[in-house]
This record gives structure tokens, C-alpha cells and sequence, in this order.
């Protein structure tokens, strides 16, 4: 799987313990703490410059620009301290450091006299821009559901491509083809599972039954992010709520 | 990494979401809609070859506060077989331990938008008359409804009237019913504010215990939004129905029909006094055929006679 960043690391990159996210994001340790930070940005970072883009209307290269220095102030020791849990989500909190970091002309000044001394990422935003261009913007009059849908798509492509890697590891390759045609292009569902037996060689049922496993495996990756991505459990539910619509135990 | 398009992702959202019917008897359609509980699929019935609706409560937990009230409605529906009452065929767990239930599919559309295509009175309270008879039957059987409001209610291509939702219907205990004759609720969340304002009575909004006159209410209210203003005599049943005192109401359904039946035989309105005048013009006008041919009757019998007697 093309990896369109080099940070954020291979696709089993998130951490297994609850919050951990959060808490590495605050450690005393450099490495722990750079860690969790290039999985926070490999989730954030294409919803910060294509919010940056739509919302403050910059121009491509003054947007990777200030995408950078965003993220470069987040990879410096301290940034998350103020983040707090009860008060806000952590997506709310960084869009809210995100509108006050570019509206603040004095910082982009700061910006273009501190540009050598900073930590450059290598993100790929080429392929930000072409999606941009893929999405309906023409009058995204909530800025805040913007931020949270292009996060959302951030979430679920990441979510895919851990799938596809699964299913192939496990010879399951059937199972995430039935999701793609079902569930990713257009016109699957049009198709009866009658019909994609026939197609794959399958029993109706086993449609059934395939479908139902790769879906189950991609909720269980989709909240296995979410619960790095949030702080509290309350949070976490909160937003398996709004993204999936799901009451979880 | 795959870019995902907006429809893309919403049936990405959706198909997280969706129910587990591995190993079931039934076979996902589609999504019919999503309610506060849970959401409802058109699914088929692979044994007896029919499409039926699952309703699914979206906790993964078979033992959540949701899931229980699932099963409370289950097994309440169940108890209340009638034309007017979505028949219950199955309830169960599904694999992802998402409590469900299996019931009739109902094809038709949702009172509201069914409303808005009946031309005259007559045809609205005729549709109200069948939900007060589905109503008066669960109070018979010491069942409220309390969420009653034209979301939940169904009308089938044939004029068939479907109450549906009754998550958080209340069972009385009848043993229990007092010397002033108002029914005790039986394990009730005493406190706990269900239902949807506009269509909900005061007391069940201050979270109170109620009786079955907070149905009244809300049939009161439904009776008011079918009506859109344009009968005075319905107007005033409907005011009585959601009076602010539960005793300044009807007693009961039944009495709340009857008047509403009464207005369509041009009999006398309880809880509007007309002059006799006025009466006799409804009645005349709902008997306009009759009258006519009694009238042409008359003025022939008198030619008849005049040119006799010439």
C-alpha cells in the first residue's frame, strides 16, 4: 500500500492501550513523544491543510506552508498541555489551535523569521490538493463540519487500507472485494447477493456471512483509532456515536 | 492511501454500522431509518421467502438500558394483536450482540406526509378514528403508548392505520387501579422525561406518573394537527383532549372518538354546543343526496296535485 506520508508509520501503527495517544503525546521521553505525535498528524493533517485551504481561502503553497508549522509547533514539547478533555474534543481543540494560529497575523510573520529552524514533514500534498478537487466545497457554510468530515474521510481511508492488509495477511481477499464493491464504488448495491455469488463462486449465504466479517473488521478498526484519537472514554463514545452511529457497552 | 468520495463514505459509515446477519435467517436490504433506540432494515426472510423489517438497537450490548427497552416493546406489540398494531414475528440477539426484533414490513408513508394529500375533513378524521381504535385497544389491555405523533404512525395503500413505536410504552398494572379509577404505573423510571414536546402531556413532561389521559393529550394533539383550523367543532374536541388538567380532558379515548364520530354524523358535540340551526345545517349537508331526492319527490308530488286539481 502506497503510503501517501512517510510519517505515521506502517499501517499497524497505532498504539494498542487505551489513551495512549494522548498520554505518549505528554511523555518526558523524546521518542515516545515524537511517536504519538506522527500518528496524530498522519490522522490530522490532510484535514488541517484542506481546512486551512477552504476556511482562511489560502492559496496552495501558503497552505502547506502554515500545515507545516502547525504540525511542527505540535512536534514541540508542551503544545497538548492545554488540551483538556472535559472541555472539548481533541478534533475541536486542534481546529480551534488551527484558526487561531493562522488568524493571527503576528505568528505568520513569526513563521516566515523562524522558516530555516523548522522541523520539515514530508506530507504529501499533492494528493491533499487532488481531493480537494474531488469534493463538493462550493458552499461549505460549516467550517466545523468540514474539518470533521474531511477527518472522518481521513479515518475511514486509513481504516480501508489497515482492512485490505488484513484481509490479504489472512487470505481473505474475497471478503474486503465484497466490502470495495458493496460499499466503496458506486452502483454496488444495486447488485443482489445472488448476483455476486454467482460472480465469485459463492453460496448467497457466504455473501452474507463474507460482507458481515469485513464489515465487523472495519468497526473494529475504525473504533481501535478513535480510541487513540480521544482522550476519555466519554469523548471516545461521543464520537463512535457521531461516526457510526453506534451505543457502545 | 484510497481516496474515499462523499457517498463513498457515507456508505462506509453505514456499512460499519450495519447489523450483523451472519448466520441469520435474514439477508440485508437496506436501511429503512434511525430513531433514537436504534435503526429499522428492510431485510428478507430467506426461510419464508418475504421481506420484513428488523428493528435494531444500536448498543452492542444485549444487557444496555437500549437493548432492554427493545425487548420491552417486542414483547408489549406482541401482546397487542390488532389491525391497528404492527404485528411482532421474532426477536433475538444477532451475532454483534445487538438486541433486535423482527416485525411486519409496512409499505405506505407516515401520517404527515399522508395527510397532506387528503382533500377533505371527513377523510382525516376517518384516519384519526382508526388510531383511536388501536389506542383504546392498548388502553383496554392497560398498555400507554406516550410517543404518539404522526412520525409514529403509518397508513398502508389501502387506508390500513398503523400505530408504531411503542419503545417507551408503559404497562399498568389493572390489580392495581385506585378507588378514583386512574391505573398505578408498574415499574416505571419514576422522573425520567420520555417523549417528544408539542405532542407530550404537561405531566409526562415534568415527569410525572401518567395515566392513560397523556395519550388523550397527544391524540388531542395529533387531532389539532389533522385538523389545520378549518373545523370549529373540531377545534374544541381538540382543546378538550389537551386540556393543561388531565381531569378537564376526556376520560378516555373512546370518549375523545366518539365525539370526533359524532361531528361526522352530524350528531351533537360534547365539548362544542351548537345552536340547532347550525346542527341541522351539518346534518343537511352530510345528507345532501337523500334530502335532494326527498325534495324532488315533494316538488313533484305538488305539480302532481296542482295539475289535478286544474
Amino acid at each position: 500500500m502506497p503510503n501517501d506520508t512517510r510519517i505515521g508509520g506502517d499501517k499497524g501503527a497505532f498504539p494498542t492501550t487505551r489513551w495512549s495517544l494522548i498520554l505518549a503525546s505528554r511523555s518526558e521521553q523524546a521518542e515516545e513523544r515524537h511517536r504519538a505525535l506522527e500518528v496524530l498528524i498522519a490522522a490530522y493533517w490532510k484535514p488541517v491543510y484542506k481546512y486551512i485551504r477552504m476556511r482562511w481561502n489560502k492559496e496552495n503553497e501558503e497552505a502547506k506552508d502554515l500545515t507545516q508549522e502547525f504540525f511542527a509547533r505540535l512536534l514541540e514539547k508542551g503544545f497538548l498541555d492545554s488540551f483538556d478533555p472535559e472541555r472539548a474534543k481533541l478534533r475541536t481543540f486542534l481546529r480551534v489551535c488551527v484558526d487561531r494560529m493562522v488568524g493571527n497575523e503576528e505568528k505568520a510573520a513569526h513563521r516566515l523569521k523562524r522558516g530555516g529552524e523548522m522541523q520539515v514533514l514530508s506530507l504529501d500534498f499533492a494528493s491533499a490538493e487532488g481531493e480537494l478537487r474531488q469534493i463538493d466545497v462550493a458552499a461549505p457554510g460549516d467550517m466545523d463540519e468540514f474539518f470533521a468530515r474531511e477527518w472522518a474521510r481521513n479515518v475511514f481511508s486509513a481504516a480501508i487500507e489497515q482492512l485490505r492488509a488484513d484481509c490479504e495477511a489472512k487470505g481473505k481477499q474475497i471478503h474486503f472485494r465484497l466490502l470495495e464493491l458493496y460499499d466503496i464504488e458506486e452502483g454496488g448495491k444495486d447488485l443482489t447477493y445472488e448476483e455476486v455469488a454467482k460472480q465469485f463462486g459463492l453460496k448467497p449465504s457466504d455473501v452474507t456471512n463474507y460482507l458481515a466479517y469485513a464489515r465487523r473488521e472495519l468497526r473494529r478498526i475504525v473504533l481501535e483509532q478513535l480510541r487513540q484519537m480521544t482522550a476519555s472514554e466519554d469523548e471516545f463514545r461521543r464520537e463512535a456515536r457521531s461516526l457510526l452511529g453506534v451505543e457502545l457497552p | 492511501m484510497t481516496f474515499l468520495s462523499d457517498s463513498a463514505l457515507d456508505r462506509l459509515r453505514a456499512a460499519a454500522d450495519a447489523p450483523d446477519l451472519s448466520g441469520t435467517r435474514y439477508q440485508l436490504i437496506d436501511k429503512l431509518g434511525q430513531g433514537g433506540m436504534g435503526g429499522v432494515y428492510r431485510v428478507e426472510d430467506t426461510v419464508l421467502h418475504r421481506k420484513v423489517a428488523l428493528k435494531i438497537v444500536s448498543a452492542f450490548d444485549s444487557g444496555s438500558e437500549l437493548a432492554d427497552r427493545l425487548l420491552h416493546e417486542a414483547r408489549v406489540i406482541a401482546q397487542l394483536e390488532h389491525p391497528g398494531i404492527v404485528p411482532v414475528h421474532d426477536v433475538g440477539t444477532l451475532p454483534d450482540g445487538r438486541v433486535f426484533y423482527a416485525m411486519k414490513l409496512v409499505q405506505g408513508q407516515r401520517l404527515d406526509h399522508h395527510v397532506a394529500g387528503l382533500e377533505t375533513l371527513a377523510e382525516r378524521l376517518r384516519v384519526f378514528g382508526k388510531i383511536c381504535e388501536a389506542v383504546s385497544f392498548a388502553h383496554a389491555r392497560g398498555v400507554l403508548h406516550r410517543d404518539l405523533k404522526p412520525q409514529n404512525i403509518m397508513v398502508g395503500p389501502f387506508g390500513e392505520v398503523l400505530v408504531m413505536d411503542w419503545g417507551i410504552s408503559k404497562v399498568l398494572g389493572k390489580a392495581e387501579a385506585n378507588s378514583s379509577g386512574e391505573l398505578a404505573v408498574v415499574g416505571t423510571n419514576h422522573g425520567t422525561v420520555l417523549g417528544t414536546p408539542g405532542f407530550m402531556a404537561p405531566e409526562q413532561a415534568r415527569g410525572e406518573n401518567v395515566d392513560h389521559r397523556a395519550d388523550v393529550f397527544s391524540l388531542g394533539a395529533l387531532l389539532h394537527f389533522m385538523n389545520s383550523g378549518t373545523s370549529k367543532a373540531i377545534a374544541a374536541i381538540s382543546s378538550k383532549a389537551i386540556a393543561e388538567s388531565p381531569g378537564d380532558r376526556y376520560a378516555s379515548v373512546h370518549d375523545l372518538s366518539k365525539d370526533v364520530a359524532n361531528f361526522l354524523d352530524g350528531l351533537p358535540v360534547s365539548a362544542y354546543p351548537e345552536s340547532w340551526m347550525t346542527r341541522l345545517g351539518r346534518w343537511a349537508d352530510k345528507n345532501k343526496a337523500w334530502l335532494l331526492l326527498v325534495l324532488a319527490y315533494l316538488i313533484m308530488r305538488t305539480l302532481f296535485i296542482l295539475w289535478r286539481a286544474e
